[in-house]
């Protein structure tokens, strides 16, 4: 089984600086992996539940965390299914338990969808799909799990039980108004249509229960999360659900996010470094502390780095704040406090690298914006924890948190604008966030480099430094 | 963590792992640096009645039994209060039966006067052969049963289970709803959790809901001998210097005869672990966090260059090695924090082998072993040896295995007080001035 073979030889990756063994100069293929090895085979999350108790709110959102933490995953809404079907809505008629147009249109969306899921699952290296429907009856459960044993996934039940009327109707005022079922209806026609579909799944909905399913993994999620019942967590990205679902909240709130004032780095065009404030970064600092005063914020919690410029801004706020290290700007290792130009001059093959996957690239000595993602992770999980923060962090980090919030790609990610003295107010809403920028009025240099065009490794350094933004 | 303090309250009839998830759980907060203590009222029972005769103490009418375990129970909780209210505890552990809804408000109660948060953790288990189990491990043993056979034990155990079963209230989903709590069914298959009110709180229902009982091992070693080992500098990222490739050898023969199942391989991202790892032919997994400590300016040097470049540095970290930063790098502390997902996941694993480095493997092994902040930096890891890690009763064996490949030593101990500072260095070798070394003297640096 283990034998002590010969070692191979290891060439460092250029890009991502990672270490593999190669073959005739080239990468040998191994099952090496970086970081934790989430799933072994994919996951299929299955949701459950009566309509309006939150499963499209939890796939979205769930969807969204496993993407931006690197765990490829995709939902599939069953309702969307039949909507692209059943051009156009009618009424709740058509979720009538003995209206078999309606169950043979629902059951052919199913199953449609369950295809779409083995597409991506077995075909398109998915690693987690979100199947999400009502799935209320223990038979439905069945041919899914079924499905699952067949394909070699994983199933774990998402099941949202909630009584509380008032919830149940803040849903429907938040996702159900304004669903395209509804787009010619006044909002009361609406709201009581909507209660007649909640009430056609009623007779028919088999919670999970605890003895009948005793071999099934599930979380049961009570009362928007004032409790849970977890049922055999299979492996760690079962796990790593239930922490995030168990973490997550409806309450309303904003985050604000900003990046510390302008620095004395940030004038020479320089990056990194650990210096303070320049006298503009100084100016913007005292802005924002007047902006929070206005915005009135109840119980605002304050998080910077534990670099200079962060904690200065923070200092005139007049309020106490938590210094967070994962907060620090990315590591650009050798490249530390150089402009763009040195850059390009002593290290002009890294500059290139960087052009063709600013993602994945990490800087010698120093981290990739995907290892700065892996470590901001906690930052993010105590941010669903939280109400009101703001968080004065840097470039890097900002654009990571902000592509979390925003559901923006690993392609995109290091590329989102995030000026100097400007704060996102980001306040969820529906199934996403509203972002608000308030420019708060204090130049400032620009640090927004785009990607060039000629990203090419024989590139000239004109080339190359087209896009840096003007500096000392 | 925590705003107030926080008291974690066990749940649950005798030989249900109540100890050791205290026991545990108290060990992971210490690690990860929120300041935990345990109280256990059947040590304190044990230090107030001398000897234990037999089961009959805990028979629910006997009268003499039931004061003396009401007044152990309210020491504890009198400990508990010094400790959270005068000496700076965050989490206190209060680990007894509390299996009547009477006691549980007397101790809720008792939290509220002072201002604690409280969180209960009960273990539920019908499980025979898991009962049966736990007194072999950790109640033949204990000093209750010293006199007796294991036969005589069990008997007289199991008698005690029964003396709390006729009035054991389990938390309950209607009547508790207001309580925050999680409730641990047949040692982790299942959980319910309510009412979670703050960070420390989710982290415990996450680590909670982590750990398992199934035996296993865990094995820590350090790459082999870096070609930078040999020039005794620290950090940077060089490959296995002759010996270093023979200890991976080594080792890889040391893995084959010791027939681990399912084995998981882990290192770091740096060359030499995955040098070494290489050596043993089998898929390894590569985690970044498993890196060595970021010397920052320092790295590459050897001490001697780190007490001529930068003596003040030098002596800072002496001073408090755990807490000690490296300019531009990390520290100890900081190490623990990225590390703690590496924890995380060994207490999900079954047979895992870190191959890791010097730092980091004082870290995982002080979780492992209990070490406190000031012992942790100075673990002695040498190159070359691995060792084996299996939990047993409530904590853990160590196995050391020297793989025979001999190897520079790397440890450095703490030097002498006395030779710390020198104030005659620190003037010759950066520019200092009066206000420098008054603000050294502030923060406790001691200067000659």
């Amino acid at each position: 089984r283990m034998a002590a073979s010969p070692a191979r030889e290891l060439t460092q990756n250029p890009l991502q600086k990672i270490w593999e063994p190669y073959n005739n100069g080239l990468p040998a293929k191994h099952s090496a992996q970086r970081g934790v090895c989430m799933t072994n085979c994919p996951t299929l999350i299955v949701m459950v539940g009566l309509p309006a108790r939150g499963k499209t709110y939890i796939s979205k959102k769930l969807t969204r965390y496993l993407n931006w933490i690197g765990v490829p995953t995709k939902e599939f809404n069953v309702g969307q299914y039949r909507r692209d079907l059943v051009k156009t809505y009618k009424s709740f008629e058509f979720f009538l338990p003995d209206n078999e147009e309606g169950l043979k249109i629902r059951k052919q969306c199913a199953l449609a969808a369950l295809n779409d899921v083995q597409q991506y699952l077995s075909e398109e290296n998915g690693h987690v799909a979100v199947f999400d429907a009502t799935n209320t009856t223990r038979e439905r459960r069945e041919t899914i799990f079924r499905f699952g044993e067949e394909n070699g996934y994983k199933t774990f039940f998402v099941e949202s039980v909630c009584v509380d009327p008032e919830v149940i109707a803040a849903n429907i005022v938040q996702v159900k108004l304004g669903s395209p079922d509804y787009v010619d209806c006044s909002n009361d026609e609406a709201t009581e249509d909507f209660m007649k579909r909640i009430e056609c799944y009623k007779n028919t909905y088999e919670m999970l229960d605890e003895t009948l399913d005793k071999d099934l993994s599930y979380i049961k999620i009570m009362d928007v999360g004032r409790s849970y019942l977890v049922n055999r967590v299979m492996d760690h990205i079962q796990s790593r659900i239930v922490y995030y679902l168990m973490n997550i909240h409806v309450t309303p709130r904003s985050i604000y996010l900003c990046r510390h004032g302008e620095s004395e780095l940030n004038l020479k065009g320089r990056i990194g470094g650990d210096t303070g404030l320049s006298f503009r970064g100084k100016e913007f600092a005292k802005s924002l502390a007047q902006f929070i005063n206005e915005q009135n914020i109840k119980d605002l919690k304050v998080w910077t780095s534990q670099m200079k410029r962060t904690i200065q801004t923070a200092e005139a706020l007049g309020v106490p704040y938590e210094q967070w290290k994962v907060l620090n700007e990315i590591d650009a290792g050798v490249c530390e406090e150089m402009t763009y130009e040195e850059i390009q001059e002593n290290y002009p093959l890294e500059f290139a690298l960087r052009d063709q996957d600013k993602y994945r690239y990490r800087y010698p000595k120093g981290e990739s914006y995907e290892d700065l993602v892996q470590r901001l992770e906690p930052v993010i999980m105590e941010l669903e924890r939280q109400e009101n923060v703001l968080v004065i962090c840097h470039q890097a980090v900002m654009r990571c948190l902000l592509a979390y919030f925003l559901d923006k790609t690993a392609e995109q990610l290091p590329y989102l604008k995030c000026p100097l003295h400007s704060v996102l107010k980001l306040t969820p809403v529906a199934y996403g966030c509203k972002v608000e920028s308030i420019f708060l009025n204090i130049e400032a240099v620009n640090t927004h480099r785009d990607k060039p065009e000629n990203v090419d490794i024989s590139r000239p350094p004109e080339e190359a430094l087209v896009t840096v933004p003007a500096h000392q």
